[in-house]
């Protein structure tokens, strides 16, 4: 099977759809690049080249360049879902959902409750999240918590280029609202993806690794960081399993659950700000459905409470890592009752 | 011959295309233990698979280099025999100078064939060969819901003496997922037609479960393509099979769910591994793949029954035919071998499940490889 990076995965999953669905259309800030300009079409091809090539083949009719204003094309989407398309849009960064928040968790959220069902929004949101890649406070935030909060809205975190390819392809198909998160520093990230199209269920986690010690619940990029300590720990005879659920809403409670009672330890790896994050969520559910299995305190391992810092070594800092989850991981099967 | 030449290496054996390393879970024979060339002297765990190892020599055993639990590269010395009264020292310098010489061979996977797409009838199938250009053909046909890869054990250990080809057939694997039209008469109309379009000419037709079926059609319709049949766990010898599993595989989405059922083709499920369970979900993920397994088993399987028992026409082959099952075979009943008449040979394997191929795969080898031949 051929090795894919995570962007050639999303933008053979947009490819694939467009092709197979005309009522698939993407829109947002350059996914084409120099609409009523003079320069070169498609020379960039999205802000970090992920929609490259696509409008040469579907062209500005279904590749639709935006002004720089979320509120408008975001709102355009929404309204576009509930009239019959398919949209996809490129929100670039998720930092700027405040100029277009309504249109998400108010419009596009809510329709299928408020119309009894009987309207449905397939929208699409891609956006970037994420720290590493230094953009500073205003464009390296996890803002994924704050969607899951809302109803009406599915969130989809993918760990890999594998993930991505089937959850976007799921996402594009499913008739709600999905908010589709793409770390930034992984678009380079390569692994095998089959050619053919192929969906991943919402709402099922993957478990990467199986073990009998410790389960850790990671997202996103904070995948690789825990499968990373997990193999390492091996090696010392700590076994953990990794669950990386996917999607936040819905989320695979079951499986968490499950895996918890196994190992009866937990720790949870959220890139996200510490507060009302995932791993608060999950240590809740936890602590109320399966507190009997604990054997030691849940460990969360996020950043502090603060905007992303700009000066390379403080973010450094400020991200989770693999030796912040060995150490937390250390601890719980430390722990004596 | 010379006492450094009565040394012999047992090295780790590279199961399937993929495979770079395994561990070594558990020795089953003691230092200074006789052994026999096909004994069962080790317990290995791949990513695919866990599986026993057969030593490929004869002696004592008079090191285990690897202890369990260890995790070492393809050709990695796992242990040592030699003759009982060789001297310590000379073990010694042997293991010394195997280990000093010893290189991993990262190429490897590069110059190893690959599964190749090919035109057959219109449709686009997959196959992988393997083995000398020339030589023995032997045609190897995977079961319901299998692929090449079913046959990562057998294709290339046969592969020494035989070319030896993998088929994919529509709907599985790299195949296209067409299956219209399809069942088991056609299937065999279709592998007749990629023995031309692959030029195997005459081949021993080997098949697993609905793979036993197809051969055993051919070879009732075409007995000119075929030099010897063997047929593992086949279909067609009866109408009963286990439709329960059929449905569960065609619905399985989950991972627990894949994982219970593949547990149903060993009579171990211990043997199934996470790899084994990633492969058969991601597969199922694919667009097309739910639709053709479905159709296919609706033509094969209509109303839960075999739709074609060949039994009564065994009798008027002509090849050398041979019968392989395990007797904790749990998707095909094993009762489906008795009354087999003379001209067929039955080898019953006991504690074995419906994947001989994988879960005795020594013997299952050494049983086709000296059949017909």
């Amino acid at each position: 099977m051929p090795k894919k990076s995570f962007r050639q995965a999303i933008n053979e999953a947009l490819a694939m759809e467009m092709r197979r669905d005309p009522t698939v259309v993407l829109m947002g800030e350059d996914v084409a690049g120099g609409a009523g300009a003079a320069g070169e079409d498609d020379a960039w091809g999205g802000p970090l080249g992920v929609t490259k090539g696509l409008m040469p083949e579907f062209g500005r009719d279904r590749i639709l360049d935006t002004p720089i204003s979320e509120s408008a094309f975001i709102g355009a989407a929404a309204g576009a879902a509930a009239t019959g398309l398919r949209p996809v849009a490129e929100l670039m960064f998720v930092d700027f959902m405040g100029v277009c928040l309504d249109q998400i968790y108010n419009q596009a959220g809510k329709f299928r409750y408020m119309f009894g069902g009987k309207a449905v929004t397939p929208m699409v949101v891609r956006t970037m999240y994420g720290a590493g890649f230094r953009a500073a406070s205003q464009h390296s935030q996890c803002l994924y918590p704050v969607f899951t909060h809302m109803p009406g809205l599915k969130v989809a975190i993918p760990s890999s280029p594998y993930e991505a390819k089937g959850l976007l392809i799921q996402a594009i198909r499913d008739d709600d609202p999905v908010i589709f998160f793409e770390h930034k520093v992984m678009y380079d990230d390569e692994e095998e993806v089959p050619d053919e199209a192929y969906t991943i269920p919402f709402g099922e986690a993957n478990l990467t690794r199986e073990g009998d010690d410790v389960t850790i619940v990671a997202l996103g990029r904070m995948v690789q960081f825990a499968n990373q300590v997990a193999d390492k720990l091996e090696g010392e005879g700590i076994t953990c399993t990794v669950v990386d659920p996917r999607t936040t809403s819905p989320m695979d409670e079951d499986t968490i659950l499950e895996c918890v009672e196994e190992t009866g330890r937990l720790v949870i790896v959220d890139e996200a700000s510490p507060r009302c994050n995932i791993a608060t969520d999950i240590s809740a559910l936890v602590s109320e459905r399966a507190f009997g299995a604990l054997k030691a305190p849940i460990r969360m391992v996020t950043p502090p409470h603060t905007p992303v810092p700009f000066a390379a070594e403080l973010e450094d800092l400020y991200i989770p890592n693999p030796e912040r989850i060995e150490e937390a991981v250390r601890s719980v099967m430390g722990h004596q009752a | 011959m010379s006492e450094a030449a009565a040394i012999q290496a047992i090295t780790m054996p590279k199961w399937g295309l993929a495979m770079e390393e395994g561990k070594v879970s558990a020795w089953m024979a003691e230092e200074g233990a006789a052994i026999d060339s096909g004994e069962e002297i080790l317990e290995i765990e791949t990513t695919k698979i866990t599986n026993v190892f057969e030593s490929p020599v004869a002696g004592t055993l008079r090191r285990r280099v690897v202890a369990e639990g260890e995790t070492v590269p393809v050709g990695a010395l796992l242990g040592v025999a030699a003759a009982a009264d060789t001297p310590d020292d000379a073990i010694e310098a042997f293991i010394a100078d195997f280990q000093a010489s010893f290189v991993v061979e990262a190429s490897d996977a590069a110059e190893a064939p690959e599964p190749e797409m090919i035109t057959v009838a219109r449709r686009q199938l997959c196959h992988l060969r393997m083995g000398p250009e020339q030589g023995p053909a032997v045609i190897l046909v995977h079961g319901f819901g299998g692929d090449i890869e079913s046959w990562l054990f057998n294709q290339p250990v046969l592969a020494d003496s035989h070319r030896v080809y993998a088929l994919e057939l529509p709907g599985h694997g790299r195949a296209e997922k067409n299956v219209e039209g399809l069942d088991v008469a056609t299937l065999a109309m279709l592998l007749a037609d990629y023995m031309d379009a692959a030029g195997t000419g005459p081949a021993h037709l080997v098949g697993l479960s609905l793979g036993g079926g197809i051969v055993l059609k051919l070879a009732l319709d075409q007995p000119e393509r075929v030099t010897a049949l063997s047929l593992l766990a086949p279909a067609g010898l009866g109408p009963e099979l286990n439709m329960d599993f059929i449905e569960g595989f065609i619905a399985a989405e989950r991972r627990k769910e894949i994982k219970g059922l593949l547990g149903q083709l060993f009579a171990d499920p211990e043997l199934v591994s996470r790899d084994m369970v990633d492969k058969v979900q991601k597969f199922k993920r694919l667009d097309g793949v739910k639709p053709s397994l479905r159709g296919l088993a609706d033509s094969v399987f209509p109303g839960g029954h075999q739709a074609l028992v060949m039994k009564d026409q065994l009798a008027s082959l002509a090849m050398p035919v041979q019968v392989i099952w395990g007797d904790a075979d749990a998707i095909l009943p094993p009762a489906q071998s008795e009354g087999l008449p003379d001209n067929v040979q039955l080898r019953i394997l006991e504690q074995i499940g419906h994947m001989p191929h994988m879960e005795a795969a020594g013997e299952v080898n050494r049983l086709i490889a000296d059949f017909g031949d």
